[in-house]
């Protein structure tokens, strides 16, 4: 007898976390542009705030076209659910202040995107949370900075920009014997091409506002949980297991042990720090999540295309993609990202700063703008944006040198984008 | 809450309140391979609304100390040594979903003196588990789990909205499952499997019915609703097997109603 089947994640794409709209019929998600919710009766006003009904109250908190998104994704990464933020970067704070306060320690990659490292270096230390920063390549670099108060450990699953493909698998182990989670950034790769919770992380956020949206027109984040890692047994999580004086001395793992995350992540964060998505923006970063199976092995394949003709060209120094031979973790990727290593790559520039400069001003189809996985191609030149505010020394750590660019490619004509890359190279050369 | 029975560790969610004497108390009993948090808006409904609430994590489920209990009877004595434990005056109420429905049918009646109602959610009688699904439990084989997750929510679920607001049911359940022990899920759906009511229930019941349930679809449960004669039925429309999941407000709407 054949066994039950999932939906496919085509279809979740497209259908999970919503209903046609019980009022109207619509197919489409509706945009519910509203603050709030009106209550039938005190006591259904009264068991909603206590939690004892599910609904929506204030759309900080939650919203259903917000909703939406935060399913959907859940769906598509197999996770217990999640929470759709404001940004990134939001996303990453709430993740850090629902598992720590003050005295707190993360062991992070070295390999980050400049603004997760400005806020694990600089920002969370200013409110007592201090972060190891160690290099991913070796998942023995994170055992060795644990400490006895470290609540988490953090990567992205392809390094910025140097492409390190994360050991989730070892990593996750580590994290494990040291009873706290693996939080990962899962931004460049998409659940399309990896599912980290498969591989053993506990945590994930992407930057909706990549290769999710795809688009480029909405600003956003999704933070999702496993629901595998065991906050009781682990006795390291107060926020967690021990009464919340802030919601009716609430624990939150004894309400729900797959949950407990989220709970307080949306109960306490959301509520507080308020970094939450507004509906207009879960609509358009919807738009891009239907697509996502069809652009991402588009992304690729262009990628691919790209890569191979800048790793034959002259005046390349190096092509960093962990798909060619060369990069240190091809093995590792042919591994952990089957159906490809993402559309997000460097390459060296021969020349220096000023080819960079040259080459980039010569471009015409790419983009020069500090983001990437937009349906666009885009270019950009790290050291002097992205990581500006990096150390000689965090810079060489990170793999990023004067003459680093780092390209996102997107689902135009591979041939046009190949083109505008000759051409500009020439210019470069001259 | 935390408690022992038989000097091991049993756990009881009390909606973060203390036990009292002059409550009426209303004791939750889980289905095969989950545990106390299934029940949870509706039993912390109750903890708020002058209730003693227990909803309790049966051996070797959630936080109370293995092993699981090998057959209903075992489950129903169990639910009365906890409450000896912990000296609840007065008669109590019981709901139970699934292979809890069929522990509170057991303790309804052995031990008829000491319950007043007890809610069935999601219950078939026989509740026969198939082949197929029995066997991959036995051999602890993911399958199963995947086969409780579909099978236990309506085949529209994973294509619609949670109640829940960013959950996701399919993830949720999984997640709980993948948390057992070895052989967990097995022993109770075999325990489920073979289980025959000796006895008779005198109290009043409800049927908790979910239209859209292929686990246990409501036509399962008419054998025990001819044989219990003070009893109704609530059957809620869009849902499956997880009506506490998939229709949180109608099933503690029909509960409230019920214990009112």
């Amino acid at each position: 007898m054949a066994g039950p089947k999932y939906p496919g994640f085509d279809t979740l794409a497209l259908h999970a976390g919503q209903s046609p709209d019980a009022a109207t019929g619509a197919r489409a998600v509706p945009i519910y542009q509203s603050t709030s919710y009106v209550f039938r009766d005190t006591e259904h006003a009264a068991s909603l705030f206590n939690m004892e009904r599910a609904g929506h109250v204030y759309s900080r908190i939650s919203n259903p076209t917000v909703a939406v998104l935060e399913e959907r994704i859940a769906a598509l990464e197999g996770g217990v659910g999640a929470i759709a933020t404001a940004s990134g970067q939001a996303a990453l704070h709430l993740a850090v202040a629902t598992l720590m306060g003050a005295g707190g320690h993360i062991v992070a990659s070295g390999s980050l995107y400049g603004g997760s490292h400005n806020l694990l270096a600089y920002t969370l230390k200013r409110f007592g949370i201090d972060t190891t920063f160690v290099s991913p390549r070796d998942p023995e670099n994170f055992r060795k900075a644990v400490r006895e108060n470290t609540r988490l450990l953090f990567a992205e699953t392809l390094g910025n920009p140097g492409l390190d493909v994360l050991d989730i698998p070892s990593v996750a182990a580590i994290a494990h014997q040291a009873k706290v989670p693996l939080l990962v950034d899962a931004t460049f790769t998409t659940p399309y091409l990896m599912q980290p919770f498969e591989l053993g992380a506990d945590l994930l956020y992407h930057s909706a506002t990549k290769f999710l949206g795809g688009h480029g027109v909405a600003i956003g984040g999704v933070l999702a949980d496993s629901g595998r890692f065991d906050w009781e047994a682990s006795g390291k999580f107060d926020t967690l297991t021990a009464p919340y004086a802030g919601f009716h001395n609430m624990d939150f793992e004894e309400e729900s042990g797959t949950r407990a995350f989220l709970l307080r992540a949306r109960r306490e964060g959301l509520r507080d720090f308020g970094a939450c998505m507004a509906p207009m923006t879960a609509f358009q970063i919807l738009q891009g999540v239907e697509t996502l199976h069809l652009r991402m092995p588009r992304h690729v394949e262009n990628t691919r295309k790209v890569v191979a003709f800048l790793d034959q060209h002259p005046a390349v120094e190096e092509v960093i993609y962990p798909e060619l031979a060369s990069h240190p973790d091809h093995e590792l990727c042919r591994k952990l990202l089957p159906k490809g290593a993402g559309a997000v790559f460097s390459f060296e520039i021969k020349g220096g700063r000023p080819a960079g400069r040259k080459f980039i001003e010569s471009l015409r189809v790419f983009s020069h703008l500090a983001n990437v996985g937009d349906a666009k191609s885009l270019v950009i030149h790290p050291a002097t944006t992205t990581h500006y505010r990096m150390s000689d020394e965090d810079l060489k750590r990170a793999g990023i040198t004067a003459g680093t660019v780092r390209l996102s490619i997107g689902l135009e004509d591979a041939q046009d984008l190949i083109d505008d890359l000759e051409r500009s190279l020439k210019a470069a050369m001259k | 809450m935390n408690f022992k029975v038989d000097g091991k560790a049993a756990f009881a969610y009390t909606a973060a309140h203390e036990l009292v004497a002059d409550k009426r108390t209303l004791v939750f009993v889980h289905g095969a391979g989950l545990d106390h948090s299934s029940f949870g808006l509706q039993s912390r409904y109750f903890g708020y609304h002058g209730w003693n609430v227990l909803a309790l994590d049966l051996p070797g489920h959630g936080r109370s100390a293995g092993p699981p209990l090998p057959d209903i009877g075992s489950m129903a004595d169990w639910v009365f040594k906890f409450l000896d434990q912990i000296s609840v005056p007065g008669k109590v109420n019981l709901t139970g979903h699934s292979m809890g429905a069929l522990v509170a049918l057991e303790c309804a009646a052995r031990q008829p003196a000491r319950v007043e109602r007890i809610a069935l959610i999601g219950v078939a009688y026989p509740m026969k588990v198939s082949d197929a699904f029995l066997d991959a439990a036995r051999r602890n084989d993911p399958a199963a789990f995947d086969m409780e997750t579909i099978w236990g929510h309506a085949a529209q679920v994973p294509l619609r909205g949670d109640p829940n607001p960013g959950m996701w049911m399919y993830g949720d359940t999984l997640a709980r499952l993948r948390r057992l022990a070895p052989g967990v899920l097995y022993n109770d759906l075999k325990a489920c499997n073979v289980y025959q009511l000796a006895g008779s229930v005198q109290c009043p019941v409800l049927f908790v019915l979910g239209k859209r349930d292929v686990m246990t679809p409501p036509r399962g449960a008419a054998a025990l609703q001819e044989r219990l004669k003070d009893s109704k039925t609530v059957v809620i429309e869009l849902s499956g097997h997880s009506l506490m999941a998939e229709a949180p407000d109608a099933t503690l709407d029909a509960l409230a109603a019920f214990f009112r």
